[in-house]
């Protein structure tokens, strides 16, 4: 199972976060994950919400060029180590990560983590032989309860 | 060695082509001189009369005349011919003001369709060849020129105009069109819409004769492998009759000037002084056989370079480079000049829109030059290295292009401004006047 992350370009300059993230608020888009990666000129920021298309079209027609992207995304139990092992067991299975963040859910010792590897369907297999839960879309509302 | 329209012109001695430019030149300024108040009046102002002028040596001696000379003069002002042997007029789009408007007589089209058939004849055409002409007919001056030229040749012509494009490939399938006659752009469309229509064995084209807009070497090469062509240039102005004023031979090399009717010279576009000979700098034309609009020392703005070494096709006249850039916009950046147009062809290459501002500015005694260029759906992509790549890639082309390195920014969509539709392309923060 996957989750639909949004990418959206940004500008780096001063207020280029602000206005995306108001323009957000302004439409009652709740922010479920967002992690940010820049270059001297330019970001990409990453965002999970409850839904994504309704969050492409705001952004849109915002003016704002963004692509979904599947990303795999576990909940861990929010204590030492677990990241590790999550992380070894992908590691040894050759799955090459290209970034991950974390986010915490509001639920009670409970953290998740998101993937974006080469191979998301190799990678889910991976982790469901190994009885790990990967998370879909629609899990994602009861998380924040 | 090649075919040739006009065997006996084309191929003329360096020393008679000259002496025949020199005659004709002193019979056109006594001629202007005579008709056209608006340049006898400049030609008094610098002290010069026909009587100074003995030859193309001397031709440094008379006045320019510009773009803005014409529109002030608009529409008469440079009428050299009585309006009853008036026969067609041209005109110019006049996207960048008032439009000018060409005249000419018979003799004035015959020479123009001259020119044009040679052209036609120099892309291998016979009179065995149909040609499809797919510029618009109307004012502008493209199929009329590439028309009547092979009329004169003797080719079948079919007078396509442009648009419809299922007619044009209906057409140039079922008669055979041999060559096409449009801008490269449309071109390039129609080759497209030839591979998604799967008709590529229907199509009989051998050459394709493309002007009227500037086009790359990439471009070229394209439009030659999806079609199974060869691509040449054709080049011209409304003011100087149209299309035809130069073209292209079997060598691909440079655009061979009708020197019979053409004389040109290279000029700094800043102080109006002559180049010497191979320097690139603003194409000056004198039109020394045209009545109706017979214009001397018109400034193209174009900047290209004459290139006077004899050219493997036989022929003798001088060929120009395909214009590199229009005087008009040239900045000198680091020492070297840059032309927008050069900035806007890397990035058509590279895939980004023609949306791009160019911000100069200079830090103690340093220039800088940044490109900006608005992001797309297209290039986007969530992965940070990829998009970093395209920048470099981007980086890298501007750089072997201009010679000189140049930051590259990308941009919001829509985020650069636009004044009345066109945008600011070029904004020079070093106050350098
Ligand atoms: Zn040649």
């Amino acid at each position: 199972m996957n989750i639909q992350q949004i990418s959206v370009f940004l500008e780096n300059r001063p207020g280029a976060m602000a206005a995306f993230t108001k323009l957000l608020q302004k439409n009652n888009i709740d922010l479920r994950a967002l992690s940010l990666a820049e270059t001297e000129n330019f970001g990409i920021v990453r965002v999970i919400t409850d839904d994504p298309m309704t969050t492409v079209q705001v952004l849109k027609d915002g003016g704002y060029i963004c692509s979904l992207t599947p990303v795999i995304a576990v909940a861990i139990e929010d204590k030492p180590g677990a990241l590790v092992d999550l992380l070894d067991t992908m590691g040894d299975a050759g799955i090459n990560l290209e970034y991950t963040y974390a986010f915490l859910a509001k639920k009670a010792n409970s953290a998740c983590i998101a993937f974006r590897v080469t191979d998301n369907e190799a990678a889910s297999k991976l982790l469901a032989e190994r009885g790990i839960k990967t998370l879909g879309q629609e899990d994602l509302p009861a998380l924040f309860e | 060695m090649g075919n040739y329209h006009h065997p006996e012109i084309e191929t003329m001695p360096r020393a008679d082509i000259e002496a025949l430019q020199s005659a004709r030149l002193v019979e056109a300024v006594e001629r202007v001189y005579n008709t056209v108040p608006a340049y006898r009046k400049k030609m008094e102002a610098l002290g010069v009369e026909p009587r100074h002028i003995k030859g193309i040596e001397d031709l440094h001696l008379l006045p320019f005349i510009t773009k803005d000379d014409l529109r002030e003069e608009y529409p008469y002002g440079f009428l050299g011919a009585p309006l009853d042997d008036v026969v067609r007029i041209q005109s110019t789009s006049g996207t960048t003001g008032r439009r000018v408007v060409a005249f000419y007589t018979q003799a004035d089209i015959d020479l123009w369709e001259d020119c044009c058939a040679r052209a036609i004849v120099a892309a291998g055409g016979t009179k065995k060849d149909v040609v499809q002409v797919s510029y618009g007919y109307g004012l502008f001056t493209g199929a009329a020129g590439i028309a009547g030229g092979a009329h004169k040749m003797g080719a079948m012509t079919l007078p396509m105009s442009s648009g419809n494009t299922d007619r044009q490939l209906q057409f140039m399938a079922d008669l055979e069109a041999t060559i096409i006659a449009c801008t490269p752009s449309y071109a390039a469309y129609l080759a497209e819409s030839i591979h998604e229509k799967g008709m590529r064995d229907q199509i009989k084209l051998k050459a394709g004769i493309f002007g009227a807009e500037a086009w790359t070497e990439e471009m070229r090469h394209d439009i030659e492998q999806s079609l199974g062509i060869k691509a040449y240039d054709i080049y011209g102005l409304t003011e100087l009759s149209g299309p035809g004023v130069s073209f292209e031979c079997e060598e691909q090399a440079g655009m061979h000037i009708n020197e019979d009717h053409f004389i040109p010279e290279i000029i700094d576009p800043k102080t109006g002084e002559v180049l010497p000979k191979g320097s690139k700098g603003e194409l000056v034309f004198t039109a020394v056989t045209k009545h109706a609009f017979p214009l001397l020392r018109y400034r193209t703005k174009d900047i290209t370079q004459l290139n006077y070494e004899p050219c493997a096709c036989g022929r003798t006249h001088v060929r120009m480079h395909k214009p590199m850039g229009r005087s008009d916009d040239m900045m000198i950046v680091k020492g070297v000049n840059v032309f927008p147009s050069q900035i806007e062809t890397v990035l058509m290459n590279q895939g980004y829109p023609a949306n791009y501002q160019i911000i100069v500015t200079r830090v103690k005694t340093s220039d800088n030059i940044e490109v900006q260029v608005e992001m797309t759906p297209e290039m986007f992509s969530d992965s940070l290295t990829e998009v970093s790549k395209k920048e470099k890639e981007l980086v890298g082309a501007l750089k072997s292009m201009l010679g000189i390195y140049c930051d590259v920014r990308l941009v919001a969509p829509k985020s650069i401004t636009r004044s009345e539709g066109k945008a600011q392309r070029v904004i020079d923060k070093r106050n350098l006047y």
